[in-house]
């Protein structure tokens, strides 16, 4: 055996500090493409609006972030969160709460999983975005609509996966509690509930990208504000300035959300991460 | 062969049949198992030892038969009969302690609960204490070993007082020192608590030295009935009564305990040696048989020659 490799091949062992500057190497590659480019188009053209200097960036942000909108007295870019977060919260955390009954008791209950099973799949099916206009056209342009179609779009995916998830729990686990005399109802509340617990976190984790998805479409379709109806509104004159952090920030957060929740996890289900 | 049929004891089972779909796994078992009995069930592999726990547990139903656990046709699982499976018995978001006070908080009402939970907690202790792990009460169950896990499985089924404790091998995963430490310790549990245990294993030799009963279920056998035509499934070929002796497992070197391992390893898993069913070695004074008047009859011989003179 000779030296270890450290990058090459299936037996290469990268050390911590190669690791770390292997993760950045990629954004170093991007940030850097991206301030050439900027800055030879800047040259040719001084007002050239498609890559915005970094400069130019900061001082839109400011803008939006930190002086107040002379229409509406507000900040505009924390308006813009605020809106945002709240319909990707209350969609997605209902479609979490909802999922995971329908799913638990799908896959606990035979008779549940004969009704609910196929028009579940079915409607899982149904391009979410394709119902759009009937949300729209129902629930009206406000609120409602978009936070529903949050809802709708994740609620089939939640359920699905719950439901497979109760189904694979151990038949003898079931067994056993009756054996110790728990009702049917003791199993799913105190048998099921917990230990799916942190297969709900995981799934609403894996569904953050469509929640997404669904609030910034609906978002540019009709709203007077959140963080998708702002890019779009922008667009109209090419304000790279303003879109390219917004999508920065967007991504940020759903970054956080998604480590918050991964922590969670870890934090309040050690037995589940150690028996993966 | 038929015996009269002891009707008092705990258990009681006649003519149970099992059979998914075409397939017949059990075919006409009758079994009567006193209180206080430790029966030991072997078999090949495949022969539906497990199937046969399952019925007593009720978390699957006979095809035709009846089953009597102190007089009443079982039903689904319930305190009754308690179970120890190889695997999955402990319920993993639970610490060690909150485990085995489960089956008093399941059927404890909730303003009891709440009042009572020092006692119920000191209970749970207790059983904790039995099977030298109250020290351990605070971790969960990916903490422990193999075999605290199944003493830890045995203490949370035995603190609801079941009639009978049914235990489908539960050492089956356990390396040959921890499993022998485990055998020590059931019959140790099982003298002090009066328990009624079924126990279902492949390991002969376990079986052999733990048991009071020993019960032997194979397809290996033979009777009046058409081959052609049916299907067999599995039939208690030989039930031993064993000395009750003391613990120690030294009784495993002996030669009396090896010859009993090889009669029943003949009688039980070898394909070639097929008794005929009225011809089973049922020693135990609580073996009956409830056999058909075709089964009775002697081996469907045209049908054996015919097929011996094809392959010859």
């Amino acid at each position: 055996m000779g030296k270890i490799p450290r990058f090459w091949g299936v037996h290469a062992e990268p050390t911590k500090l190669l690791r770390l500057i292997l993760a950045l190497l990629p954004f170093a590659v991007i940030v850097t493409a991206y301030l050439i480019a900027s800055h030879v188009r800047l040259e040719a053209n001084p007002s050239d609006k498609l890559t915005p200097s970094v400069s130019k960036m900061v001082e839109a942000v400011g803008e939006m972030a930190l002086t107040k909108d002379k229409r509406t007295g507000r900040y505009l870019m924390l308006a813009d969160t605020l809106s945002s977060l709240r319909r990707i919260v209350i969609g997605l955390g209902a479609a979490a709460i909802v999922g995971l009954f329908l799913g638990m008791t799908m896959g606990l209950f035979p008779g549940m999983n004969s009704t609910l099973h196929p028009v579940v799949r079915f409607l899982s099916i149904i391009p979410p975005l394709a119902i759009l206009p009937i949300l729209f056209i129902v629930f009206g342009v406000g609120e409602v609509g978009k936070i529903v179609l949050i809802f709708i779009g994740s609620l089939f995916v939640i359920t699905r996966d719950i439901h497979e998830e109760t189904r694979q729990l151990p038949r003898e686990q079931i067994v056993k509690a009756l054996t110790l005399g728990a009702s049917q109802f003791q199993v799913l509340w105190q048998v099921v509930l917990p230990q799916i617990m942190p297969r709900l976190l995981i799934t609403v984790r894996l569904c953050l990208g469509g929640a997404w998805l669904f609030l910034i479409a609906s978002e540019a379709i009709a709203s007077t504000d959140g963080l998708g109806y702002r890019i779009f509104l922008v667009r109209r004159y090419l304000a790279m300035d303003i879109i390219i952090p917004y999508v920065l920030w967007i991504t940020l957060i759903g970054l956080l959300m998604d480590t918050a929740l991964r922590l969670v996890v870890n934090w309040k289900y050690r037995w589940y991460v150690a028996s993966q | 062969m038929t015996n009269k049929i002891p009707h008092n004891n705990l258990l009681l089972m006649t003519d149970v049949y099992k059979a998914y779909g075409e397939k017949v796994v059990l075919d006409n078992i009758d079994l009567s198992v006193a209180a206080g009995e430790l029966c030991t069930v072997v078999g090949p592999s495949g022969c539906g030892k497990s199937t046969l726990l399952r019925l007593i547990l009720g978390q699957e139903r006979a095809t035709r038969g009846e089953i009597y656990v102190d007089g009443n046709p079982v039903g689904y699982p319930d305190p009754q009969r308690g179970i120890v499976y190889q695997k999955y018995s402990l319920f993993p978001h639970l610490s060690v302690l909150e485990n085995v006070m489960l089956g008093k908080n399941f059927t404890t009402g909730l303003p009891d609960r709440i009042l009572h939970r020092k006692r119920i907690q000191e209970e749970a202790v207790y059983y904790l204490e039995k099977v030298d792990l109250a020290e351990h009460y605070q971790k969960y169950p990916h903490e422990l070993s193999g075999g605290m896990q199944q003493r830890v499985a045995i203490a949370q089924a035995l603190i609801m007082k079941p009639r009978i404790i049914l235990m489908d091998e539960p050492f089956g995963a356990l390396d040959p020192g921890t499993r022998e430490r485990m055998q020590v310790f059931v019959l140790q549990l099982w003298e002090e608590f009066d328990m009624t245990v079924f126990f279902v294993t492949h390991d002969l030799e376990e079986a052999v030295y733990l048991g009071t009963r020993i019960l032997v279920l194979s397809q290996y056998y033979s009777d009046g009935r058409d081959e052609e035509t049916c299907s067999r499934g599995a039939k208690i070929v030989a039930d031993y009564p064993l000395a009750r002796r003391a613990e120690s497992t030294m009784v495993k070197a002996t030669s009396e305990f090896g010859d009993l391992i090889q009669t029943i390893r003949r009688e039980g898993f070898d394909p070639d040696y097929r008794q005929h069913v009225t011809d089973f070695d049922l020693k135990h004074p609580d073996a009956f048989q409830t056999l058909t008047e075709e089964e009775m009859r002697p081996n469907h011989v045209a049908a054996n020659t015919d097929r011996h003179s094809k392959t010859e």
